[in-house]
């Protein structure tokens, strides 16, 4: 240690470890604070839309496929506010059709199309077809190939649980729905599953 | 030490470099530093190459194999986490711990401690390793770790931090060097960042849910995502930057007064940028264009970085005409200068309705990620590797150079072929006829893009094919010490080993 004179301007928080940290967390703290608490507030971000219904059991074990194989690596569920996104998928994302997904699967790449209203635009075989070999139906597809699902069963013992869990974060599930739940999978392919989950995908706007 | 400000210009009596180690001063406690310094190299390689075989996949999906753990979007986030948080975070962990010990002129703080950062991080990666490719996950983008590994990891980085901070607060100067600044920010916001978005309800040993829903997830997510790249692959190598580069270039830092600025100036302004990944969603629109503008201004404090490092080599710059670890550095922020170039480009929301979900993400990415997260690091793990085992210099210094040459072109290959895919991608899909039809299905594009994925596989083949170079290197130096071959005499490589502890 030199000699020690009084600290002057940034020396002052240069020399002193404590204040150093206690400054860096306030000043990294701001800007979540200001963009992320008000959302929790937002009546735009914080209602259904109407007609919004959480993912039965089915489709809900079909989301947990989807986010386990990874789809949001190459698919975007958000339609953005641009005429020609609106012209290739449909009516653009609105926050309230998003207040179930935990996590939200927006994605950030488009290496295939937009999923965001998929739903009831392919025949449930086509979807079978595709997953199973998706060159069978696009030869020029680069998407990976899912033979798996078709053998996997979903797991009827553990979808309860989950449902359960999702309550616990907000998703409006009864008992009955969480007691039928395992009813509603049993014997069910993971493939069938997914399929299920797809095709309720941004349904509830037309 | 009469110096009040170390290694800055603009103070006369400041010493040249960062502290430099005097006869007196303390043997340092390097064990958590050589490990995690070849650590860094192997999972480099490791992270590299399963970037090379995803590349590889988008090329030709018949590399998937119809096997689950082998399927891409399994092994994206395998290659995502590997080369942050293993590489990254190693070489990270390696220069923090070796920079706060010669910047505080005293020996870690539990050493002990240290070890046990070391062992828990490679806990984390092994059990990353595994989990990913068996579909555990929690589904948000470089946060995939499910909820016990989450924990480890908390735990960890608190070890880390205890470590670090520790090690700060016995120091024997009286000035916390500039370096550490960044360190010091990296280490606590990154633990900000993971607390808060990780939050989730665990429904099994391997299954959560996001404690958030919709917008608020993706918010929080983006506020996270932005900021790993902002702290973890930004401020933490700004951090070795502040050490590395004026030690080997033997110049004192080129502006103080810009480094204070600059730091609290980027450190506010990341923290606002999250929304521009977000652009024309169903986010509001206020917290979009409050991101945007803040995206904007992190223009200026990424460039008073950048050229607070390119001018550290003032007056010396003939030295990077024979030194190659200073070329990997100061390369490193010429990659560093773009991209952030680039990225407050891409914020801008008309810009960003063509370039978002196209490879121009991609391409930008890893313009900062091979060009400035990667060359750096391996300029300072050149500059590491010798002084951790005991060798004056690496066994190979053409080798380098071949390295930085290879890197360098595996890099440009695989930003210019992303570059003009994401431009095509984005200019296909908003096409439309006179009569207000779209021109192209979207497969079109897909097919369009084939030959800049094989560019692109080519680029990402040369960059690991370097590394591999550099694996080699290290094990040789570690197995015979320098090779016997005839140097310059004057070469810098050795001049400046002579300062090594």
């Amino acid at each position: 240690m030199s000699t020690t004179r009084p600290a002057t301007g940034h020396e002052r928080i240069e020399t002193n470890n404590f204040l150093m940290i206690v400054l860096i967390l306030l000043v990294v703290a701001v800007g979540g604070i200001v963009e992320i608490v008000p959302l929790f507030f937002q009546r735009s971000t914080t209602q259904p839309v109407p007609g919004l219904k959480p993912l039965d059991a089915m489709q809900l074990a079909g989301r947990d496929v989807y986010v386990r194989e990874g789809c949001y690596n190459c698919h975007s569920q958000m339609i953005r506010t641009l005429r020609a996104e609106t012209l290739r998928y449909g009516h653009y994302s609105m926050a309230g059709e998003f207040v179930y997904d935990h996590p939200f699967q927006w994605g950030s790449k488009r290496t295939g199309p937009d999923l965001h209203r998929v739903g009831g635009k392919y025949s449930n075989e086509w979807h079978r077809l595709h997953l199973l070999n998706p060159r069978d139906l696009v030869p020029e597809s680069n998407m990976p190939a899912y033979p798996w699902l078709l053998t996997t069963k979903v797991d009827d013992a553990t979808i309860g649980a989950h449902m359960r869990g999702l309550r616990t974060v907000g998703v409006p599930y009864s008992d009955d729905e969480i007691a039928k739940a395992a009813d509603g999978v049993r014997g069910k392919s993971e493939l069938d599953a997914l399929i299920a989950y797809l095709q309720v995908l941004g349904t509830a706007v037309k | 030490m009469q110096t009040a400000v170390p290694a800055l210009a603009g103070s006369p009596a400041a010493t040249s470099t960062p502290v430099r180690v005097s006869a007196a001063a303390p043997a340092y406690d390097d064990g958590a530093v050589r490990l995690f310094t070849l650590a860094a190299v192997l999972w480099g390689v490791v992270g590299m190459a399963v970037g090379v075989l995803i590349a590889a996949q988008l090329t030709w999906p018949e590399l998937n194999f119809g096997v689950p753990w082998l399927s891409y979007g399994r092994l994206r986030p395998l290659h995502t986490n590997a080369v942050i948080f293993a590489f990254g975070g190693c070489a990270l962990m390696a220069s923090s711990l070796y920079v706060v010990q010669r910047t505080s002129q005293v020996r870690l703080f539990l050493p002990k401690l240290a070890a046990f950062v070391f062992w828990g991080w490679q806990a984390v990666i092994v059990a990353a390793a595994i989990t990913l490719p068996l579909g555990y996950t929690q589904g948000k983008e470089y946060a995939e770790l499910e909820w016990p590994i989450d924990i480890l990891i908390t735990i960890v980085w608190v070890a880390y931090a205890v470590v670090f901070f520790g090690t700060i607060g016995i120091r024997k100067v009286r000035h916390i060097y500039v370096a550490n600044w960044f360190f010091g920010a990296f280490i606590l916001t990154v633990a900000l960042l993971h607390l808060v978005n990780s939050a989730a309800i665990p429904v099994g040993p391997w299954k959560s849910y996001s404690a958030y829903a919709g917008v608020q997830d993706a918010m929080i997510q983006w506020w996270y995502g932005h900021n790993a790249v902002g702290f973890f692959l930004t401020a933490g190598f700004l951090g070795m930057m502040y050490y590395f580069i004026p030690k080997q270039a033997e110049r004192p830092v080129y502006s103080y007064r810009l480094s204070i600025v600059h730091f609290w100036a980027l450190i506010f302004t990341y923290m606002w940028a999250g929304p521009h990944h977000l652009h024309y969603t169903a986010l509001p629109d206020w917290v979009q264009s409050v991101g945007m503008v803040f995206s904007l201004v992190l223009l200026a404090p990424s460039w008073g970085g950048m050229i607070n490092g390119i001018m550290t080599l003032s007056g010396a710059w003939h030295k990077l005409r024979d030194d190659p670890i200073l070329k990997f550095l100061i390369v490193a922020l010429s990659f560093y200068g773009m991209a952030t170039f680039e990225g407050p480009l891409m914020s801008i929301k008309t810009v960003n309705a063509l370039s978002h979900y196209t490879d121009w993400t991609i391409g930008h990415v890893h313009a900062g990620a091979l060009g400035w997260v990667g060359l750096i690091s391996m300029g300072t793990l050149y500059y590491l590797v010798p002084r951790m085992v005991g060798r004056k210099a690496m066994y190979s210094v053409p080798a380098i150079e071949l390295h930085f040459w290879i890197a360098t072109i595996g890099i440009v290959l695989y930003i210019a072929a992303m570059w003009m895919a994401g431009v095509m991608q984005g200019l296909m899909w908003r096409d439309v006829h006179p009569d207000g039809t779209l021109v192209y299905s979207f497969v079109e594009s897909v097919k369009a893009t084939f030959p800049f994925y094989l560019i692109r596989f080519v680029g990402g083949l040369l960059y690991l094919a370097g590394m591999l170079l550099m694996a080699w290197n290290v094990v040789m130096t570690m197995r015979i010490g320098n090779a016997p071959v005839k140097q310059a005499p004057a070469s810098p490589l050795v001049a400046s080993s002579a300062a090594a502890a």
